[in-house]
């Protein structure tokens, strides 16, 4: 086949919504795209645990803990899912680590902001993960089957994610003056960072065109921030709390919540490593790698012993 | 690296879950329970080094396949019975 027909069969499994897997023949660009994609989600999973780490010994109960400890857990889990499917796209672990450990790679935002009481662990379930989840059940049906694959295992692990947020919430909602002071001063601290998630406006967003044609975004950012502020405001009202917008407002013509201008100069101030906690948690990171580095070296010292012993018994 | 095969309950196949990093099979093993059975998704884990893994190339899919594509006579809908015959 030449490289022209080699496009013509892939733009047909596309359009048909048939997977494309690893051995199958994809545009440079495709790959690059998903390498992109795929890593930064990864990171933002592992590098997502340490807001919530913080709060692990203080949690309030034995309960608590073991709730945050497995969703802590589930998140590491994830960011091996989607390492592995960036893997089968010809990178290696090593250079993915290297990407985030260098800067070179970014990271959801959103983990730069720092955790100062017990109720941002709610406040993240139910808002962050709960923005993750929107922008992820859609990727389920992604073009590229590893990532999809990765992406239904992600997804069914994520609900208890939110469901646990929001019970945190409810509870302080349902406390005492200090408590319910405690939620709302955390929904107002994580509401707008939580939106800013989807990522810039889509006139801002030159890649959604090629990515939506791709099928590995299934909904541009603006119509998943919609149906999340949509949603999620409903539920404030459940506990509540107050959403921090003077000018959200139901529009009855368009059948959504219209809502106040996102402040993109603190977003792009933030990705460009000037947020309250991004050396923090880049050097976290770096210094667990390199602390960790005596076990990785021990377990393979340990294989080859175990392989030696087994040989000479033999 | 290792591929991560779990048979989710008796009586059903392995079935391929993910892939992880390992220094070697018993390594695999323990990170697949970590990783994959949190939630009760096994009763049987296999691990098997990637490198093994022997795929068939997705270009030749269309001379692979066509051996079995006009033999319809495989499938049991092929032939045509009289309504009357029973439990067939
Ligand atoms: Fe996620
Ligand atoms: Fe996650
Ligand atoms: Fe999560």
């Amino acid at each position: 086949m030449t490289v022209h027909s080699f496009q013509e069969h892939f733009d047909s499994l596309i359009d048909r919504e048939i997977a494309i897997e690893p051995k199958d023949w994809m545009p440079d660009d495709y790959r690059k795209t998903l390498i992109r994609q795929i890593s930064q989600h990864a990171h933002s999973e592992i590098i997502g645990m340490l807001p919530e780490g913080n709060w692990i010994t203080r949690a309030p109960s034995l309960r608590r803990k073991a709730v945050l400890l497995a969703k802590v857990q589930d998140e590491a889990g994830h960011g091996l899912y989607l390492y592995s499917a960036a893997e089968t796209l010809g990178v290696s672990r090593d250079e993915l680590y290297n990407q985030l450990h260098t800067g070179k790679a970014k990271y959801s935002s959103i983990f730069n902001y720092p955790t100062l009481t017990w109720a941002d662990m709610g406040a993240i379930g139910w808002l962050v993960d709960g923005a993750a989840i929107m922008n992820q059940v859609p990727l389920c049906r992604a073009s590229y089957g590893p990532y999809a694959r990765a992406m239904v295992r992600v997804c069914k692990e994520e609900s208890f994610h939110q469901r646990q947020g929001f019970e945190i919430m409810l509870n302080l909602s349902n406390g005492t003056d200090v408590q319910k002071k405690m939620a709302q001063d955390a929904f107002n601290r994580w509401w707008w960072p939580s939106l800013m998630m989807f990522g810039p406006p889509d006139a801002e967003s030159p890649n959604t065109v090629n990515s939506v044609r791709w099928r590995i975004k299934r909904l541009t950012n603006d119509e998943l921030r919609q149906k999340f502020v949509d949603v999620t405001v409903e539920q404030a009202k459940i506990l509540g709390l107050s959403v921090p917008d003077k000018d959200l407002k139901w529009n009855e013509e368009r059948g959504h919540y219209d809502f106040g201008v996102i402040n993109w100069d603190e977003f792009w101030n933030v990705v460009m490593g000037n947020g309250p906690c991004n050396k923090q948690r880049l050097e976290t990171r770096k210094k667990a790698w390199e602390d960790g580095k005596w076990v990785r070296d021990a377990a393979m010292a340990h294989a080859a012993k175990r392989k030696e012993r087994k040989a000479k018994a033999a | 690296m290792w591929e991560v095969f779990i048979r989710s309950k008796a009586g059903l196949d392995h079935k391929h879950a993910g892939s992880l990093h390992a220094a070697d099979a018993q390594m695999a093993m323990e990170n697949a329970r970590d990783v994959y059975t949190r939630r009760m998704e096994g009763v049987s884990i296999w691990v098997v080094e990637s490198s093994h893994i022997h795929a068939s190339d997705p270009d030749q899919a269309s001379s692979m396949y066509d051996p079995a594509n006009d033999k319809i006579y495989r499938h049991p809908t092929f032939y045509n019975l009289p309504d009357e015959v029973k439990y067939m």
